[in-house]
């Protein structure tokens, strides 16, 4: 089945990313196929929460900041490797997700959005209040020497980010196809029906956040190499937030294709847009856009692309 | 010299209360008792403070100034809930995910827009009363934190009027309540809606005045406002405007405290913390009803 297909397209991926890393020279490709592997990876780990069951997360921007932060700590604390900097990154944000679903997921949905909303602020205000990881100043982090495989820091951290984007567009589809994701799309569809019918919806949703947040907090986690110095105002800035919740929405929700599409969409239009227009514009756009998505096309790029044979099959 | 600083740390925060409460009671409508999650109010202040600093340029007070955009505004607000409402409400999409995105890309467009606008600098108004303070004893009021106290107090009192004693005032609490059951004595619930937008709307205008009198203004501050408002609105209990008052004069004098005992640099996480504490142990609210 179409199971077979999907691992040997990532396979495949993985391959060429590796053969990537060797045959090409110019930096510029690593870097910003750095940027779209990281929107893949932030849409993907959206989408389980906010396109799966529906809950919206408007706190992206912190839950990357604190990935990348988590990663300053362990690598000023231990020298931590880059997998352990991941797997440390993905801990903290799992931690979040599951801390901030279970005090607001109980209660009515709106609420855990509004309560995303703040927490960009508050994890601003403790890293600003940290000096261990540089507080308001920044942090410098000089990666270390690569791991002899690889020519350069740059494909080194682009190849890490591409593992985790092809692990985490596996978790989503994994999640879709199994009964956590029939009940996540129940639970969206109708909570209280969803509940009387025996789902179990407080697990499943805090599931879904902890998973969502996790996977959008490793997503920052290779940053500080990459950009080899981060502080909170960029690290907290808007634009994840804002991209985090469009990339799924111009894609569509209802499938893991959907944030790939979008991701790959909006970073591509970013670095066209970058030599050309003001970043400020660039955000004026994607605002715009998301506006026109969520107004007339609700179900994205794939539900527009859908809707002709759903029509056939009704009549 | 500790109980002073205490002294003044606590008027202080009451007169902070006054801003924080003129800046939620836009939301108290919209959220509280209408159920439109519009994140975009403390933006649409931050546009009020640049509208009251254009008036202030041209000699205007910026108090006044605000007092004339209000009816923009307000105009503006019910056009605002007409497209929310056609493209969603009507469609039985309100109050989703889709809802709440269109609201939080309408603050973004508008932040970005503000910001090509008129840039990143801070912007400050002039009247006779900033920079001067009053002292009873040993207490310092400055009078750039008593004009928004006033503001707060006088629109939280007209609000609270408005909503108890008038027709309108009603209808809209009425609305929050069953909307259907509007349609039964023959009021357009859509109708209603609108207008209490538009006030809701109104009052962002007026907020925007006093948060420019108390602080120079740039085009982000509305972020911080956005977890403050939303704090205060499920602390007060939802759609309570003598709720709102209170929570805003708690919030306000945890923050100041804040300042003066901690450090300036952590006043932000007050209202976060305060918000997840009322959600977690009484989500309903101190003015509201278990529900």
């Amino acid at each position: 089945m179409s199971g077979w297909r999907f691992i040997i397209g990532v396979l495949v991926v993985l391959a060429g990313g590796a053969m990537l890393t060797h045959e090409v020279t110019n930096a510029y490709v690593f870097y910003a196929g750095f940027v779209a592997l990281q929107y893949v990876v932030i849409a993907t780990g959206w989408n389980i929460l906010g396109g799966y069951a529906g809950y919206v997360n408007f706190g992206s921007g912190a839950f990357v900041g604190l990935g990348m932060y988590a990663a300053v700590f362990l690598f000023k604390a231990i020298e931590a490797p880059l997998w352990v900097q991941v797997l440390g990154a993905a801990f903290a944000g799992g931690v979040m997700g599951l801390g901030m679903g279970y005090l607001t997921l109980r209660i009515q949905g709106v609420f855990f959005s509004i309560a995303t909303l703040a927490l960009t602020v508050v994890l601003n205000t403790v890293i600003v209040n940290w000096s261990f990881v540089g507080g308001a100043r920044g942090a410098t982090v000089l990666a270390p020497p690569p791991p002899t495989w690889f020519p350069s820091t740059i494909s080194y951290v682009f190849f890490a980010m591409l593992v985790l984007a092809v692990f985490s567009i596996a978790v989503a589809r994994w999640i879709e196809k199994s009964w956590i994701g029939r009940g996540l799309a129940a639970l969206r569809a109708d909570e209280q029906a969803a509940e009387c019918s025996g789902t179990p919806t407080l697990k499943l949703k805090l599931f879904a956040a902890t998973v969502s947040g996790a996977l959008i907090a490793a997503a920052g986690a290779p940053y500080p190499y990459y950009a080899s110095y981060v502080e909170p105002a960029s690290a907290f800035g808007l634009a994840i937030a804002l991209n985090a919740l469009a990339m799924p929405l111009i894609g569509g929700t209802r499938s893991w294709i959907g944030p790939l599409i979008g991701a790959l969409l909006l970073s591509g239009l970013e670095q066209a847009a970058t030599v050309t227009i003001p970043t400020e514009v660039n955000l004026l756009i994607v605002g715009l856009v998301l506006i026109g998505f969520v107004v007339a096309a609700p179900d994205g790029l794939l539900g527009l692309f859908d809707r002709k044979p759903v029509k056939g099959r009704r009549q | 010299m500790i109980i002073e600083l205490g002294v003044n740390a606590v008027v202080t925060g009451l007169l902070l209360g006054g801003l924080y409460a003129v800046a939620s009671l836009g939301l108290t409508i919209a959220f509280g008792l209408l159920q439109i999650p519009n994140v975009a109010q403390p933006t649409f202040m931050v546009l009020g403070a640049y509208c009251a600093c254009f008036g202030n340029l041209l000699g205007v007070d910026p108090v006044i100034a605000s007092m004339i955009f209000a009816p923009v505004f307000y105009l503006a607000g019910m056009i605002f809930y007409q497209a929310y409402f056609v493209c969603f409400e009507r469609r039985g999409r309100g109050n989703t995910l889709q809802g709440f995105t269109f609201f939080f890309g309408v603050a973004m467009v508008l932040e970005v827009a503000l910001i090509l606008a008129v840039g990143v600098d801070l912007r400050s108004v002039d009247a006779v009363y900033i920079g001067k303070s009053l002292t009873i004893g040993f207490v310092t009021m400055p009078y750039r934190f008593i004009i928004p106290f006033v503001i707060g107090s006088a629109v939280g009192a007209g609000m609270w009027l408005f909503l108890t004693r008038t027709h309108m005032g009603l209808a809209i609490r009425a609305v929050a309540h069953d909307a259907n059951a509007l349609r039964i004595v023959a009021l357009n619930p859509a109708q209603v809606k609108r207008h209490a937008f538009g006030i809701a709307m109104m009052t962002a205008a007026l907020a925007g005045a006093a948060l420019i009198v108390v602080n120079p203004v740039d085009p982000f501050v509305g972020r911080e406002y956005i977890g403050r408002s939303f704090a205060i609105v499920v602390l007060a209990g939802m759609g309570s405007v003598p709720g709102t008052l209170v929570a805003a004069v708690i919030i306000g004098l945890l923050e100041s405290l804040v300042i003066t005992f901690v450090g300036a640099t952590w006043a932000p996480g007050v209202a976060f913390a305060v918000l997840l504490a009322t959600l977690a142990i009484r989500p309903s609210g101190i003015f509201g009803i278990a529900r």
